[in-house]
């Protein structure tokens, strides 16, 4: 059964605040997001971590809505808000029952330029922060996945961690982060995305009225540097408390928008299992994935897992593996390997590619139940390519051939290519 | 005086679950079935628990409710571990258990199409389990993976810490995943004894939620599960209850490396059924949820700077489950923060909150609804929750005028009743803390 919603709505304002507008009528529910062209891929070294410190500082008010009083109001009505920070983008939701939404559009419009940035507020969010950091520092996957980005990135900005290092989070200033504020978030840097109970032309006529009168500006667009070609396999190792040795590898990937993107997400749900595509509503079980039969059946490891994310640049496809106890991570990497050579050499079985897409059929049906989810695809998709791109998505999956699958793990799974990357376990703790 | 219902959101009556679109029946052999028709996407999700837990392990066996659990899908009579999972993973379902003091849980989701295979393979697993030694030996070292991973997880050992403080020889002291010396002694014969004996019909609820109408959820259910029976199914015992703190219990764990300690402080709380479940709930969000963390936000991350998270829970489950604040901090700075959540917590008991604090959480409260049951998920979730406390088929009709009702001197007493900053069980865990004692 269709649900029932509308076509999506595309417009821009005067000002190149980008619109996309979507009307779903399956619950009182307004999704309201902003979306920021600004991410870590933006940052250079002594400001690292400053998208993610300005999207916390967006949390500290204006003059109109005081510091606290957002979460007060949005909470009191039964909302639920938050931001997130990526390498290419930063976005701010609001989810309201449809008859209070008013609340978010007002607040998303005054904090796109009149955020306060309180030297107070920052130097308290300074602490903050860095305990943030620390608490994924107390995670040995953390660890070693910020050494691997940083052994496969050079000199694309993809090379640090979102959160940024402790050295820059330690000397950024209040007016550094005010300049980023002021340089990224302009109407023409920005898009709205809602998806909701509510009417297109109302819904439109407040955007305007809200978001119109921001005064035009142009966006910085500092040239991002590309990475160069890998030219042999780069290896890292990282030591730390605990008795648990994890594994994990990093490819260079397509971008979102490269036609190999398709055949390299049918690739990674049969190597490792179907990933989610939502940001709400978890993913399946990979049992019956190549690595996992070979390696948790084969009694190598406790966990395996892939990663294919769609960003604007080149990024990494990442397998991951729990080694378990008493088993060498040579020996992991040796049956991972057997099982790329297998996808380089042999053509993929027909039934594997009708189970690659149902799973995809699958996981579009449960995101399709929640109206916040259907917001973030309507803004993420155009962060890094546009909403055709997930509207078609199925389609393309459905396009991909078994010689797809093959020539996408020829060129792309190359060892040559790649970053391995080991977390060694030293023991340590008195345990509880 | 209560304040007037008028001043909060109102809710369309007809978006919530209740008499008019739940369907509720129960089964020849006691298990009860409620089902809520969603056509809004075409995928239905499948939830609920059989009455079989982890109550009755000590120390020794702790982890036999949960191996036995992770063991279900792993083999049947019928079908191997792998044909089981190519059934559910190749048409892009899911179907997991896990355990806990009071139930086994299941959850599964699937295209509409696909329920009756996902329910038909819900009986098999539950009742013709083989538990394959080969695979019973494969799940162990995973497990035993997974507690090496959670002795080095600083949140996870000092909640662990903090239970033992807070239930020293109550059951909800033995950690439900187990020891790794309790889950190395676990035998095959254990868990096949522990499944005849304790997994049957009886006690079992089941809600099916999504694109698939009321009758034909029944005729599945009926066809899959009608004919289950076991006369001698052990149901789980009373449970004691959680005697109060004396004096402040603390208890430090050093896990070196570690850049972060997280710490937990708090009391065994009321059950769901305790009639002061609904005022500590309010409380509670005053205390450290509402907008971001509540007041132990306000003092330890937005005043202090301390802490990335710091928030309050109550579990109000079957039993006294934790109420506790939790928050991850410098170990420089572990004292200082146990000394403000301490005062937040005098300032809890002490006077009552404030009006316009109650009238905002009580708003919260309601006005959260359409968001929590707007998909599948939060829909089923909330019909077991009314067949498993006995809530009524009428109860999200109810509730804004119940929570409505709660007054400031019905929270501080309830508050009064389990909470004082000199009567805490506090357990941290991380880094070596200078000069501090534990």
């Amino acid at each position: 059964m269709t649900p029932p919603s509308s076509p999506v709505v595309r417009t821009r304002l005067r000002n190149g605040l980008e619109i996309r507008l979507k009307e779903i009528r399956t619950a009182p529910l307004i999704s309201f997001w902003v979306w920021y062209r600004v991410g870590s891929r933006n940052e250079r070294p002594g400001t690292t971590g400053i998208s993610h410190w300005v999207e916390h500082m967006m949390f500290k008010g204006t003059p109109s809505f005081p510091a606290g009083v957002l979460d007060r109001a949005i909470s009191r009505d039964g909302g639920l808000w938050n931001a997130f920070t990526f390498f290419d983008w930063t976005a701010y939701f609001e989810t309201m029952p449809a008859d209070r939404i008013d609340l978010a559009l007002r607040l998303e419009a005054d904090r796109m330029v009149h955020s306060l940035f309180e030297p107070s507020e920052v130097a308290s969010e300074r602490t903050v922060i860095i305990s943030e950091r620390e608490g994924h520092e107390n995670e040995p996957t953390f660890r070693l996945g910020e050494e691997l980005q940083a052994a496969a990135f050079r000199v694309h900005a993809y090379h640090h961690q979102i959160v940024g290092d402790r050295a820059d989070l330690e000397s950024m200033t209040r007016d550094d982060l005010h300049r980023h504020y002021r340089s990224y978030y302009v109407p023409a840097n920005a898009l709205i995305a809602v998806a909701g109970d509510f009417r297109v032309r109302p819904m439109l006529e407040r955007l305007r009225r809200l978001f119109g009168r921001i005064p035009k500006r142009a966006a910085l667009h500092p040239a991002v540097r590309p990475e160069p070609e890998m030219s042999g396999e780069r290896r890292v190792s990282v030591e730390g408390p605990g008795d648990t040795t994890y594994l994990e590898l990093a490819y260079r990937a397509p971008a979102a928008r490269s036609p190999d993107f398709f055949p390299l997400a049918v690739l990674d749900s049969i190597l490792a299992g179907a990933s989610s595509l939502n940001l709400f509503g978890g993913g399946l079980s990979n049992k019956t994935s190549r690595l996992y039969r070979a390696l948790v059946l084969g009694d190598l490891a406790a966990s395996v897992g892939g990663d294919l994310t769609a960003t604007i640049d080149p990024y990494l496809y990442g397998l991951s593996a729990t080694v378990r106890p008493g088993v060498a991570a040579g020996d992991v990497l040796r049956g991972i390997d057997q099982e790329i050579q297998r996808l380089q050499d042999e053509p993929i079985e027909a039934d594997e590619l009708v189970k690659a897409v149902k799973q995809a059929r699958a996981m579009f049906a449960y995101g399709s139940e929640s109206i916040t989810n259907q917001a973030f695809w309507l803004g993420y998709s155009e962060m890094f390519a546009d909403y055709a791109w997930f509207e078609g998505y199925l389609r393309r999956l459905e396009k991909v051939t078994a010689e797809d699958v093959r020539r996408v793990a020829q060129t792309y799974l190359r060892s040559s290519q790649r970053v391995v990357a080991t977390y060694l376990p030293t023991g340590g703790g008195d345990g509880a | 005086m209560p304040k007037p219902a008028v001043r909060f959101p109102k809710l369309d009556p007809r978006t919530l679950p209740g008499p008019d679109n739940i369907r509720r029946w129960q089964l020849g052999n006691g298990i009860v079935l409620l089902v809520r028709e969603n056509h809004a996407s075409p995928s239905v999700v499948l939830t609920g628990y059989i009455a079989a837990g982890g109550l009755t392990e000590t120390e020794a066996n702790a982890g036999l409710a949960g191996l036995t659990a992770g063991s279900l899908m792993r083999g049947t009579q019928r079908q191997s571990f792998q044909r089981i999972y190519e059934s559910v993973e190749s048409i892009g379902a899911s179907l997991g258990f896990s355990s806990g003091k009071h139930k086994t849980n299941f959850h599964g989701k699937a295209l509409a199409e696909d329920l009756g295979l996902l329910l038909n393979l819900l009986a098999e697993v539950l009742r013709q389990p083989t538990f394959p030694q080969d695979e019973v030996e494969r799940l162990r070292a995973e497990r035993l993976t997974a507690l090496n991973i959670r002795d080095q997880d600083t949140g996870a050992v000092a909640a662990l810490a903090f239970d033992r403080l807070t239930y020293p020889g109550h059951p909800y002291a033995v950690p439900s995943d187990g020891t790794k010396e309790s889950l190395a002694g676990l035998r095959r014969a254990d868990l096949v004894e522990f499944h005849r004996s304790a997994y049957g019909p009886r006690g079992m609820v089941l809600a099916v939620v999504g694109a698939v109408g009321g009758e034909a959820a029944r005729g599945a259910v009926e066809e899959a599960l009608g004919d289950w029976v076991h006369p001698g199914q052990a149901l789980p015992p009373k449970l004691a209850d959680a005697p109060p703190l004396k004096r402040l219990q603390r208890k430090n764990v050093t896990l070196a490396g570690k850049s972060q300690c997280d710490l937990v402080l708090g009391v065994a709380g009321p059950s769901r059924s305790d009639a002061g479940y609904l005022p500590a709930a309010l409380g509670n969000s005053v205390l450290g949820r509402f907008g971001l963390y509540g007041r132990v936000g306000d003092a330890v991350r937005e005043n202090a700077g301390l802490a990335y998270y710091a928030y309050s829970s109550l579990s109000g489950g079957h039993g006294p489950g934790p109420w506790s604040v939790v928050a991850g901090v410098n170990p420089a700075n572990v004292e200082k923060a146990v000394e403000l959540i301490r005062k937040e917590i005098g300032r809890f008991v002490t006077r009552r909150v404030t009006a316009a604090e109650l009238e905002e959480n009580q708003a919260h409260f309601i006005g959260r609804l359409p968001l929590q049951l707007e998909a599948n998920e939060g829909v089923a979730g909330s019909l077991v929750n009314i067949e498993q406390y006995d809530l009524g088929l009428d109860y999200y009709l109810d509730y804004p005028g119940q929570v409505a009702a709660i007054t400031r001197e019905a929270i501080l007493a309830t508050a009064q009743r389990f909470l004082s900053p000199d009567r805490l069980a506090i357990a941290v865990a991380g880094p070596a803390l200078v000069g501090a004692s534990g």
